[in-house]
């Protein structure tokens, strides 16, 4: 085996990896930003607790060296609730795909954002259910093949940052698996957010979105996130017409807004004087 | 003179009293009649306390974040009625699976679906023991007046942190929402239990699914011991496998550490079963008719018995069967269709006729219904 990195060596399970993602999975660059972000803010391991759904993606905590908690189907941000009300002094993330986050976790989410609670979210989107086989999610685009969508998807997509900032989310961001060092600045930005912050890091499912909607390779689909993707400061310089039909990536949302613990603690420390 | 500690309480509110007795600190939950004052009294009483309350945004999330708390070090608990107790069974079956000690109170109303929300109801018995997907051990527990909710609550939570698992709590709308007088016991006189936690040295090492101890020790996050939780069937590490051997070997620790602790565990309280003809087996708040109509039959000169369950799950199978050898029948009184009637035949239908007295129009049973029964059978 090859010599790991010592960001490996710091922040993983060494003896749980390979994982068990398919080859060309964008998921792994996203993984690898959160380690990065955590140990450039230097954050106590000990501390931090990371926490997920059901889906490829939520099975990122089992190989991270951390606190982890691998969760119910959707319910991940409500767990982590507890978690994070329960002791405030752990840094909670919890990482999440496009069905696990929008679909079956969706009122969580944005009662989470409502909240503002301190709680980093990021959302692996890969436009597809990838752990049972290519199905339909609400992030897959109008038109486009899942395996519950044979002639092509009739639904509408969300916009994920917009309907996190319209929540009450704190720090709202998109980044892709292409861009990777600035998904991993929007990560580290996301997690120095005293409240909610999400990231949505756009990601690529060869295996399954891929190959049934005829995207091309891993290599081919990173390079089609480069040309369908436009940084939000260039795109506004930009006339409407060549920003049309880009997806716009960076940061949407960094604002300051009271934090649900911290608000829930005043009450704590005046009623408990009372007493 | 009556004492300090004397007091007329409502059943959700001595639940509420229970818990924090027990050492309550985190309660997270979605508003349901009849248990609403459980969430309201906790979101008053919490925070003087050091506690923690939330209000989620639906019944899956109030679980979830009580099995969060839990997690992260705080005695916690939730409440509900069937409809939220349906919506919390998926995260129900997460934490026997994870084996995280909490608390889930159901005060039963009138069901199916939206029910009866106001009228009382035994009709969770069932779904209490098989209402999340999968074998699993279940410790249920139910009271019949309000000083045996507070006493109950206590044991729920000392249950929860001694075996490891989620314990409900079974409450009926009757008892919920009676006002009673209750005595309120010095705290002295209450044995608390904690869970067991690893020693420091363990870091590093430590097993949260340590298959050698019947009830692994449990660590918080945060704590240093960098453990994994999943509901997926797991390794002594917690870390997932796919493995028949592995499955195997858990599952039948999980279910053990139940099945061989049954005398700890089952509760109950008999009257005049020393000599009987007929014998009443009912719980909660069916078992004060049952009561009432008993002591009337036994002015009356009748040999009946009544066998009230303070445990409903595990089942008291080794005392029911031993008292169905000394009588000719016996009668299930509860308030549903018959639930808790099949298991009682299941265990005595051999030796003796079981019959039911079931009721599910949103009514109590009544003394006299209870009677009537006694007189039709006797």
């Amino acid at each position: 085996m090859a010599v790991a990195s010592k960001l490996i060596e710091n922040n993983f399970r060494m003896n749980r990896l390979p994982h068990i993602w398919c080859p060309g999975c964008g998921h792994g660059i996203i993984m690898r930003g959160i380690a990065e972000a955590i140990e450039k803010l230097g954050y106590d391991k000990q501390k931090v607790c990371i926490i997920s759904g059901i889906g490829c993606s939520s099975r990122a905590p089992g190989y991270m060296d951390f606190n982890t908690l691998h969760t119910t189907h959707g319910r991940a941000l409500a767990f982590a609730t507890g978690v994070k009300l329960a002791n405030p002094d752990l840094k909670v993330i919890v990482i999440s795909g496009d069905g696990d986050a929008t679909a079956i976790g969706g009122n969580h989410l944005i009662h989470a954002a409502r909240r503002n609670i301190d709680i980093t979210t990021i959302i692996f989107n890969n436009n597809i259910y990838g752990m049972t086989g290519g199905q339909y999610s609400p992030t897959t685009p109008h038109g486009e093949l899942g395996t519950t969508a044979p002639y092509g998807n009739v639904d509408n997509v969300f916009d994920i940052c917009r309907l996190a900032e319209g929540a009450g989310a704190t720090y709202v961001a998109r980044g892709t698996v292409y861009h990777a060092k600035q998904l991993e600045k929007n990560i580290e930005n996301a997690l120095e957010n005293k409240g909610f912050s999400i990231v949505e890091g756009i990601s690529i499912c060869p295996t399954y979105y891929g190959r049934k909607n005829r995207k091309g390779d891993a290599a081919e689909m990173m390079m089609n996130l480069k040309d369908t993707t436009l940084d939000k400061k260039v795109a506004a310089k930009l006339p409407p017409e060549k920003v049309e039909g880009k997806l716009i990536i960076g940061e949407f949302v960094n604002k300051t807004h009271p934090e649900f613990c911290e608000e829930y603690h005043k009450v704590v420390d005046k009623f408990m004087k009372e007493d | 003179m009556v004492s300090k500690n004397v007091k007329l309480m409502q059943g959700n509110e001595a639940c509420v009293e229970g818990a924090l007795a027990a050492g309550m600190k985190f309660f997270a939950g979605y508003p349901i009649t009849p248990s609403t004052e459980i969430a309201e009294l906790s979101a008053q009483k919490l925070p003087r306390v050091g506690g923690k309350f939330i209000q989620m945004e639906d019944e899956i999330a109030g679980m979830a974040a009580t099995i969060g708390g839990a997690l992260a070090g705080l005695k916690s608990m939730t409440a509900t009625s069937g409809p939220g107790f349906s919506l919390k069974q998926e995260n129900i079956g997460y934490a026997m699976l994870t084996e995280i000690p909490c608390v889930i109170v159901d005060v039963q109303r009138g069901g199916p679906s939206t029910g009866l929300p106001t009228a009382p109801s035994q009709s969770d018995v069932m779904q209490a023991k098989w209402g999340t997907h999968g074998d699993h051990p279940v410790i249920a527990l139910t009271p019949s007046s309000i000083r045996e909710t507070y006493d109950l609550t206590i044991q729920a939570f000392n249950f929860a942190e001694k075996y490891r698992t989620p314990v409900f709590l079974m409450l009926d709308e009757i008892i919920g929402h009676m006002r009673e007088k209750i005595e309120i016991p010095d705290p002295s006189d209450i044995e608390i239990f904690d869970r067991v936690t690893p020693e420091e040295n363990e870091k590093g090492s430590y097993k949260a699914y340590d298959n050698s101890l019947e009830v692994p020790k449990m660590a918080a996050f945060g704590e240093g011991f960098r453990f994994h939780v999943t509901g997926l069937m797991h390794d002594e590490f917690g870390f997932p496998k796919n493995d028949t051997k592995v499955t195997e070997v858990l599952m039948s620790r999980i279910m053990g550490k139940i099945d061989n602790n049954l005398d700890d565990i089952i509760l109950y309280d008999e009257y005049y079963t020393e000599d009987m003809d007929l014998l009443i087996l009912s719980y909660g708040g069916t078992a004060r008719s049952v009561l009432s109509a008993v002591r009337e039959a036994q002015r009356a000169g009748k040999k009946v018995g009544v066998f009230k369950a303070k445990t409903l799950w595990p089942f008291p199978e080794k005392r029911v069967k031993e008292l169905s050898k000394t009588v000719n029948k016996i009668i299930v009184a509860e308030m549903n269709l018959g639930q808790y009637f099949y298991e009682v035949d299941r265990v005595a239908g051999k030796n003796c006729e079981v019959s039911l007295l079931g009721k599910a129009n949103g009514e109590p049973i009544t003394p006299t219904e209870v009677l009537n029964k006694i007189e039709e059978v006797l």
